[in-house]
C-alpha cells in the first residue's frame, strides 16, 4: 500500500484529559484506499484516536494532516474538512426528529448546497444499496439497531467522503444484527473506500483489513498485516490481548 | 354565600373585568418578554464565553435565590431613581416580573438544550455541519420538546404571580378583589370570584399548551 497517496498523516498526536495521558505521541499514516483496523483493550485510546482524526476530539498537541491540511490548526474551518471524513458511531446517533430520508439529505443540502431533488435521488440510491428503501419515510424510532446503523452509514456516505471512520459500529447491536452492518462495511471495502475501523470483531478485522493496529496505553504498540499481527505477534502485550480474544 | 357572590358580581362585574384585562395584559407581556430575555440568558450560559456564562449564572442565582416580592419592591424603589425617563409604578412592576420570570425561563431552556444527547451534536459535526446549522436543525428541534412542557408550567406560574402587583395597586385581578372588598367589606365572596377567574384563565392556558405539545409530539 505504500505506493499510494497519503490521505491522513498524524504527527506526534497527544491527547490528555486532565492529568491522564490518553494518547502518547502517535505518528501514523493512512493511505488512500487502505482499510485499517484498530484493536486493543478498552481504555487503550482507540476511540479517542479515531475521534481525533476528525477533530471531534481536540488533540492536546500534534498534527492531524488530512489531504495536506492540518486539521488541528485553529485557523482552518474544520467543518469544511469534516464533510470529507465520514463517521459512524457505536450508538448510531441517527436524528430521531427526522425521517430516514431527511436524515440523509440534511447535510448534503445544507453543506454541499445541492438541490432537494438531487439530494433525495442520491438518498434513494443509497437506501437501495443497504436495503432500507421501504423505510425512507419512517422515523428512526421504528427501525431496529441494525437498520439504524445502516442508516447512519449511508447518511455519512451522502457527503461523499474520502474516508470513513467507524467507532465500534457493531458493539451496541444485538448479535443477529451484526452481520447486516458488517456486510455493508464490507461492500464499502470492495468499492475501494478508505476505512479506519475500531472494532472488537476480530474475525472481521482479519478478513477485510490491509493493516491492523494494536493499541495499548495510548500508543500503537504493534502493527502489521492481519496474518502477521494475528498469527505471529511480536509484542507481549499483543500476544496477551490476542490470547484473551481469539 | 352563593347569593352574595352573585350580587357582588352583578354590581361590580366591571371592576373584575378590568382586573382580568389587567392580569391578561401583565401576563402576556411577562410571558413574551421573559421568554425573549430568558432565551438570551440561556444562550449566554451555553455560549462557552466565560464572562457571559458567569454573568448569566449570577443573574439566575440572585433572581432565584431571593423572594419575588422583595424583587418587586426593589425595582419599584430603585428603577424610578436611575431611569432617565419617568417610569410609572406599573412599568416598574412589569419590568420586575419580566426579570424574575426570565431567570426561570433561562434555566428551563438551558436544561432542555443540555438534555439533548451529546451524540446528536457529534453526529451533526461529523457530517460537517457548521455550529449554527447543528444548533438550528439538530439540537434546537430536539430541545424544544424538552423545553415546552416545563415552559408551560413557568407560564402558568407567571400568570399567577402577576397577582403580586396588587401590593402596588397595579390594575389586575387581586387589586379588583381589594377594591371591592374595601368598598363592601365582603372579603370571602370577592376572593372566590377572583379565584374562579384565575382558575379559568390558567385552565384554558394549560389546555392550550397541552394541545400544542401533543401536536409537536405527533410528527415523530
Amino acid at each position: 500500500m505504500s505506493e499510494s497517496k497519503e490521505l491522513i498523516h498524524v504527527v506526534d498526536l497527544c491527547k490528555q484529559f486532565g492529568e491522564l495521558k490518553v494518547l502518547k505521541n502517535i505518528t501514523e499514516t493512512i493511505h488512500e484506499g487502505e482499510v485499517v483496523s484498530i484493536i486493543g483493550p478498552s481504555g487503550s485510546g482507540k476511540s479517542t484516536f479515531l475521534r481525533c482524526l476528525n477533530l471531534l476530539g481536540k488533540p492536546t498537541s500534534g498534527k492531524v494532516i488530512f489531504k495536506g491540511v492540518d486539521l488541528a490548526d485553529k485557523n482552518i474551518d474544520v467543518d469544511k474538512h469534516r464533510q470529507k471524513i465520514g463517521m459512524v458511531f457505536q450508538l448510531f446517533n441517527v436524528f430521531p426528529h427526522m425521517t430516514v430520508l431527511e436524515n440523509i439529505t440534511l447535510a448534503p443540502m445544507l453543506e454541499r448546497k445541492i438541490s432537494k431533488t438531487q439530494a433525495e435521488d442520491q438518498a434513494v440510491e443509497l437506501l437501495k444499496r443497504v436495503g432500507l428503501l421501504d423505510k425512507k419515510d419512517e422515523y428512526p424510532t421504528r427501525l431496529s439497531g441494525g437498520q439504524k446503523q445502516r442508516l447512519a452509514i449511508v447518511r455519512a456516505l451522502a457527503m461523499e467522503p474520502d474516508v470513513m471512520l467507524f467507532d465500534e459500529p457493531t458493539s451496541a447491536l444485538d448479535p443477529e444484527m451484526v452481520k447486516e452492518v458488517l456486510d455493508v462495511i464490507k461492500s464499502l471495502v470492495v468499492a475501494g473506500m478508505t476505512i479506519i475501523i475500531v472494532t472488537h470483531e476480530m474475525a472481521f478485522a482479519r478478513e477485510v483489513s490491509d493493516r491492523v493496529l494494536f493499541m495499548a496505553d495510548g500508543e500503537i504498540v504493534e502493527q502489521g498485516s492481519p496474518d502477521v499481527l494475528f498469527f505471529d505477534p511480536k509484542n507481549d502485550r499483543t500476544k496477551d490481548f490476542l490470547s484473551k480474544v481469539l | 354565600m352563593i347569593d352574595t357572590i352573585i350580587k357582588l358580581w352583578s354590581k361590580y362585574d366591571y371592576v373584575y373585568i378590568d382586573g382580568l384585562l389587567g392580569t391578561l395584559w401583565l401576563a402576556a407581556v411577562t410571558v413574551m418578554a421573559a421568554t425573549a430575555v430568558g432565551t438570551i440568558i440561556a444562550l449566554m450560559r451555553l455560549s462557552g464565553v466565560r464572562l457571559l456564562d458567569r454573568f448569566a449564572g449570577l443573574y439566575i442565582c440572585v433572581l432565584r435565590g431571593t423572594p419575588i416580592l422583595l424583587q418587586l419592591y426593589f425595582f419599584w424603589l430603585t428603577l424610578p431613581k436611575i431611569s432617565p425617563i419617568t417610569l410609572s409604578d406599573t412599568a416598574c412592576i412589569v419590568i420586575a416580573l419580566i426579570v424574575n420570570a426570565s431567570a426561570y425561563v433561562a434555566e428551563v431552556i438551558r436544561a432542555g438544550i443540555q438534555a439533548v444527547d451529546k451524540g446528536q451534536k457529534e453526529a451533526a459535526k461529523s457530517l460537517g455541519l457548521s455550529d449554527r446549522n447543528t444548533f438550528r436543525y439538530i439540537v434546537f428541534p430536539q430541545a424544544i420538546k424538552n423545553i415546552l412542557p416545563a415552559l408551560g408550567n413557568e407560564y402558568i406560574t407567571m400568570v399567577k404571580q402577576t397577582s403580586l402587583a396588587s401590593v402596588f395597586f397595579v390594575q389586575e385581578l387581586m387589586t379588583s378583589y381589594r377594591t371591592v372588598q374595601s368598598a363592601t367589606f365582603l372579603a370571602i365572596p370577592s376572593l372566590v370570584i377572583v379565584g374562579v377567574i384565575y382558575l379559568v384563565v390558567t385552565t384554558i392556558l394549560s389546555k392550550g399548551l397541552d394541545l400544542f405539545e401533543r401536536r409537536l409530539q405527533r410528527n415523530e
